[in-house]
């Protein structure tokens, strides 16, 4: 068996990418990318329609150009900057907690057979507990520290990674393995040149998985238990009355979230280039 | 026997060990915050009563059944819709990446606006919008990453498209549409906490948080004991369903591994 196989193998298996090639010729897809602008001109005008004529309580819907003007009147304030800038540093710390620890744990639960079936019952019992559920306790111990949104997030986003971290590891080819290790490989060698390969798309879905999770758990920590952030300042502006504020914040968080998906396709293409289910898509 | 024997210590060892550790570790502990593991549950039988159950556990399950039900209703329809089409998915396409990205606690206080937080109303709109997404976009790439020849072969024999629909398409889709219902689920849940954190009437979360308020410790580590067993519950739930609905493709993907 080639080395490669125990890389390729995987690789439908994370993310399977459709075949249909409709990126293929240019033409179309510049007509996709008109159409896609027109996609976003349609629902920006209707919703600005539906408040101005009154279908909808414009109490409720301001019509979409207030929500702009509140969004760039609020870029000129410093709290929102400050917000802006909490928010996107408790998500990235919190992220980065759950990997480090959820690629360490994985390796080593990973690597051995004993481990793995020792564990398993109890990652399938704790996996699904949602993380909500840990908000009294946070609150009680931390009340609006960061630290609230830091446990909720981690949690939440640990055991995505763990479990795509498990799956890599145990799919690295045993040939490969053995063969690694008939040449006396160390365990580090064997972890850089064996096991990295195999379980990097694993981790790079980990990441896809943990940074959304994170995002809606720092959000909802802010939201709802008050850590200082922008989902505070949403909540605030909802509360105060103020509807156009309210939708721009919705608009603001609604960008991170965009960029953070952005953000992760980017970090997979650079770390994956190599890999056929990032080959295939550029071709 | 003994191999029956090894895989039950293999499941329940260690539970076991984590739960004599907590057991002893809590058995003295004074700490207001983390009382033992004997009051917690001593605690159990008197919060979680019939009236309880009732009034907080099921209406909290009926929202997050509707909200989800409705979810994967809207998202199997447009999913397909726009799976099918190349230039409604043009169309919509970054519409949808927009509002995948927007992190669905955020609708809480929008949909507070328009039908108040006190009813279900509010409360459901909040779960079927937060549960759409994962459900729709999978249904898109499912449809989308039909495989081509099945599809072709399908015309060539002339079936209807509503035959092509239930019989190709969406069992060829069914896969990547119970990947995305499956995310909905655990959004689900966490939508249906929240979304009771705000009104002020009854429901799990609302329980639970008020026993915070109150300082019920107990009762309140029995509350998140209980929404931890409603998250494995479903889970498991789930994959019973999963596992006889995609039995074809789990036993596909086995001979493929195997190979």
């Amino acid at each position: 068996m080639s080395p490669t196989s125990a890389t390729l193998t995987p690789s439908s298996r994370p993310r399977p990418r459709p075949r249909t090639a409709t990126r293929s010729s240019s033409p179309r897809r510049s007509r996709d990318l008109w159409l896609g602008v027109l996609g976003v001109l349609i629902v920006l005008a209707g919703a600005e329609l539906l408040s101005r004529t009154g279908i909808v309580n414009p109490d409720f819907l301001p019509p979409v150009t207030e929500m702009y003007a509140a969004l760039f009147a609020m870029l000129g304030e410093g709290w929102f900057w400050e917000a802006l800038w909490l928010t996107v540093r408790g998500w990235a710390v919190g992220l980065a907690a759950a990997m480090a620890l959820g690629v360490v744990v994985g390796y080593i639960i990973g690597s051995s057979t004993f481990l793995r079936r020792f564990t398993s019952s109890t990652v399938e019992f704790l996996r699904p507990i949602p993380s909500v559920a840990l908000i009294p306790l946070v609150i009680l111990i931390f009340g609006t520290q960061p630290q609230s949104a830091f446990v909720l997030v981690v949690y939440a986003a640990f055991w995505q990674v763990l479990v795509q971290v498990l799956y890599g590891v145990a799919d690295v080819d045993p040939v490969a393995r053995d063969t690694a290790r008939s040449y006396r490989f160390g365990p580090i060698r064997i972890a850089r040149s064996v096991v990295y390969p195999t379980a990097l798309p694993y981790i790079m879905t980990a990441f896809r998985l943990g940074a959304a999770v994170a995002l809606i758990l720092e959000i909802t920590a802010e939201l709802v238990i008050g850590v200082d952030g922008l989902g505070r300042e949403l909540g605030i502006a909802q509360s105060s009355g103020a509807v156009p504020e309210t939708y721009a914040l919705v608009i603001v968080i609604g960008f991170i979230g965009v960029a953070v998906n952005l953000l992760v396709r980017l970090l997979e293409r650079k770390a994956l280039w190599w890999h056929p289910s990032v080959r295939s898509e550029q071709s | 026997m003994t191999r029956y024997l090894k895989s039950a210590g293999y499941t329940l060892g260690l539970p076991v060990i984590l739960l004599t550790g907590w057991w002893f570790a809590s058995a003295g502990s004074t700490n207001p915050f983390w009382p033992p593991l004997s009051t917690i549950l001593e605690a159990f039988p008197t919060t979680w009563t019939m009236d309880r159950i009732v009034g907080d556990i099921l209406p909290s399950l009926a929202r997050l059944g509707i909200g989800f039900g409705i979810a994967v209703v809207l998202g199997l329809v447009l999913g397909t819709a726009i799976g099918l089409s190349p230039s409604l998915r043009a169309l919509s396409e970054p519409v949808l990446e927009f509002f995948r990205a927007v992190p669905p606690p955020v609708l809480v206080p929008i949909i507070a606006l328009f039908a108040g937080y006190t009813g279900w109303l509010g409360k459901i709109v909040t779960i079927a919008l937060g549960c759409l997404w994962p459900i729709l976009l999978n249904t898109v790439e499912g449809v989308r990453g039909l495989e081509p020849t099945l599809t072709d072969t399908a015309k060539s024999y002339r079936l209807s498209p509503w035959r092509r629909l239930v019989f190709v398409i969406l069992p060829g889709a069914s896969p990547r549409i119970f990947t995305g219902a499956r995310q909905s689920l655990s959004i689900g849940v966490i939508l249906m906490v929240i979304s009771e954190l705000f009104g002020a009437n009854r429901g799990l979360g609302a329980a639970i948080v008020q026993f915070q308020r109150s300082f019920a410790i107990p009762q309140m580590w029995t509350g998140v004991i209980v929404l931890g067993l409603i998250g494995v519950l479903l889970a498991t739930l789930f994959k019973l369903v999963e596992n006889r609905m995609l039995a074809w493709y789990v036993g596909q993907r086995q001979i493929e591994r195997g190979a």
